[in-house]
Parts: structure tokens; C-alpha cells; sequence
């Protein structure tokens, strides 16, 4: 399990744009790098992340809010930081997909009030 | 007669050969022929505009591994008038590309901001994409004292 630092403020008045950030542990091994040996470490990348925003009272997968396709330029322990216009109560749901299989899911609950 | 006259002549040419010059200097460095190419791959054949777009990363790096960088658009972000897209590409690292960032109208600010590796000095532009396809674009130029990707 990947560990992850999530901050997304846990209420916020409706219409209000908040900020969401997130960051997650990976080496974001960019497939140039040697190991001490002078083998070649193999790439390990994460591709791809997605925020979305599901509704309490629509449920289903929700609505995609933000994606990013990630590449070998971004640090290791990718960090992003984006902005949501918060409309109703509900949650977020934060994928992370990457090489070797790798997939990691987290959940935020924000209340509008 | 004619000695005045080859004078005459000569300091207009000047004179209009500096007015060229001066006038075809660029603001700032043109884009490089690498991130060129990869701008115009991601319009898709649609127009190119500088400005709009704020790309904003530190001049000077001291360490290529983790640069904070955040890119912000002039956009309202409503349903009808939105970015649709922000893509990042570098012109010396191993690899051009940075990162391809899809937005909505959901985010109400057009503002994504995460950390990058550089492997030396070198220029970088931001193109974003909005919802009729026109693109705009910010480039600018780091100088790296520690460089990433290379080192062990």
C-alpha cells in the first residue's frame, strides 16, 4: 500500500472553490537511472490520476474533475494541487494507476453547508 | 552632389536595417524547435496564441530533482467557456513530456500545480487548450545548477 497525504478541507460554503492536494509515495523510477551494480533500474512510472466527485445523492462513478497523465519529468513522489468548485455534499474519490500493475484509491468526504 | 546623395541613402539604409532589428527582436527567447513541433502536435492544427497562460516555476533551480511548478489560465471555467487541457513539455530532458492535465468546469479555477525533475537549464512551456480548441501558451527559461535524471 502506497501511503498518501491528502488535504482537502473537510466542509466548505456552497460555490466556494477550494483547493485540493494530494501526494502519494512512489519512486517514479524514470528507467535512466543505474544502480549502484551498474545494472539499469527498470522504469516504474505512475501513468495516470484521476479526481472525481461523487454526489451523495447521485451516487454511480460520479463526475471527472481532474486528470493528469503523468510522465518521467514529474518528481518522484508525485504531488499535484488543483481547485474544485464545491457545489454539493459528497465525496471524492482519488485513482492512481501506474506500471506494474500499480492502482491505489482514496476517499475524501467534503460537506457543503 | 553625388557624395551627398550616397549619404543620404546610406543612413536611411541604416537607420531602417536597425528599425528592422529592433523590430523583429523578440520580447523574450523564440521557442525551440523541439517544444515547437510538440506544441503544434498538441493543437492539432488549431491556432497558437501566446499569453493567457501563466507558467510559473523559479528562475533558478539550485536542485533538478523537485521543482514546483504551477500553471494557471485566464478562464472562467463555466461549462461554456473552459481549458479542456493543460499540457507541460520540456526540450532537454530525456523525455518531452512533463505531464498532460485534463480539466473541467468543476475545478472553477484553471490552476494545476505539482513538482518536476530537470535534468539541465533549459526552456519549458505550458500550452493550455480550450473548450473551442484554440490554444495558448507561456514558455519560459530555467537555468539548473544541480541537475536531475543523469546522476546516480
Amino acid at each position: 500500500m502506497a501511503r498518501t497525504l491528502i488535504t482537502v478541507p473537510s466542509s466548505a460554503r456552497r460555490g466556494e472553490i477550494i483547493e485540493v492536494r494530494v501526494l502519494i509515495q512512489h519512486p517514479m523510477e524514470t528507467g535512466y537511472r543505474r544502480s549502484s551494480e551498474g545494472s539499469i533500474l527498470p522504469r516504474n512510472l505512475l501513468r495516470r490520476y484521476t479526481a472525481r466527485f461523487v454526489a451523495a445523492d447521485a451516487g454511480g462513478a460520479g463526475e471527472l474533475v481532474f486528470a493528469a497523465d503523468l510522465h518521467a519529468a514529474i518528481a518522484a513522489n508525485p504531488y499535484l494541487s488543483f481547485n474544485y468548485r464545491a457545489t454539493t455534499t459528497g465525496k471524492f474519490v482519488f485513482a492512481w494507476e501506474g506500471d506494474e500493475g500499480f492502482s491505489h484509491r482514496e476517499e475524501t468526504v467534503l460537506r457543503v453547508v | 552632389m553625388k557624395r551627398r546623395a550616397f549619404l543620404l541613402v546610406s543612413t536611411l539604409t541604416i537607420a531602417a536595417m536597425h528599425a528592422c532589428r529592433v523590430s523583429a527582436a523578440p520580447s523574450r527567447a523564440p521557442l525551440s524547435p523541439t517544444l515547437e513541433k510538440l506544441v503544434q502536435q498538441f493543437a492539432a492544427g488549431r491556432p497558437v496564441t501566446e499569453g493567457r497562460v501563466k507558467f510559473d516555476i523559479a528562475p533558478l533551480v539550485d536542485n533538478g530533482n523537485s521543482v514546483p511548478i504551477e500553471v494557471s489560465v485566464e478562464s472562467p471555467m463555466t461549462p461554456a467557456d473552459h481549458v479542456v487541457a493543460i499540457a507541460v513539455f520540456n526540450e532537454k530532458n530525456p523525455q518531452n513530456d512533463v505531464a498532460v492535465f485534463t480539466l473541467s468546469p468543476a475545478m472553477g479555477r484553471a490552476r494545476v500545480a505539482t513538482r518536476m525533475r530537470l535534468a539541465i537549464s533549459q526552456q519549458l512551456v505550458a500550452v493550455a487548450k480550450m473548450h473551442d480548441g484554440q490554444c495558448f501558451t507561456h514558455t519560459v527559461d530555467v537555468l539548473v545548477t544541480l541537475a536531475s535524471c543523469l546522476e546516480d
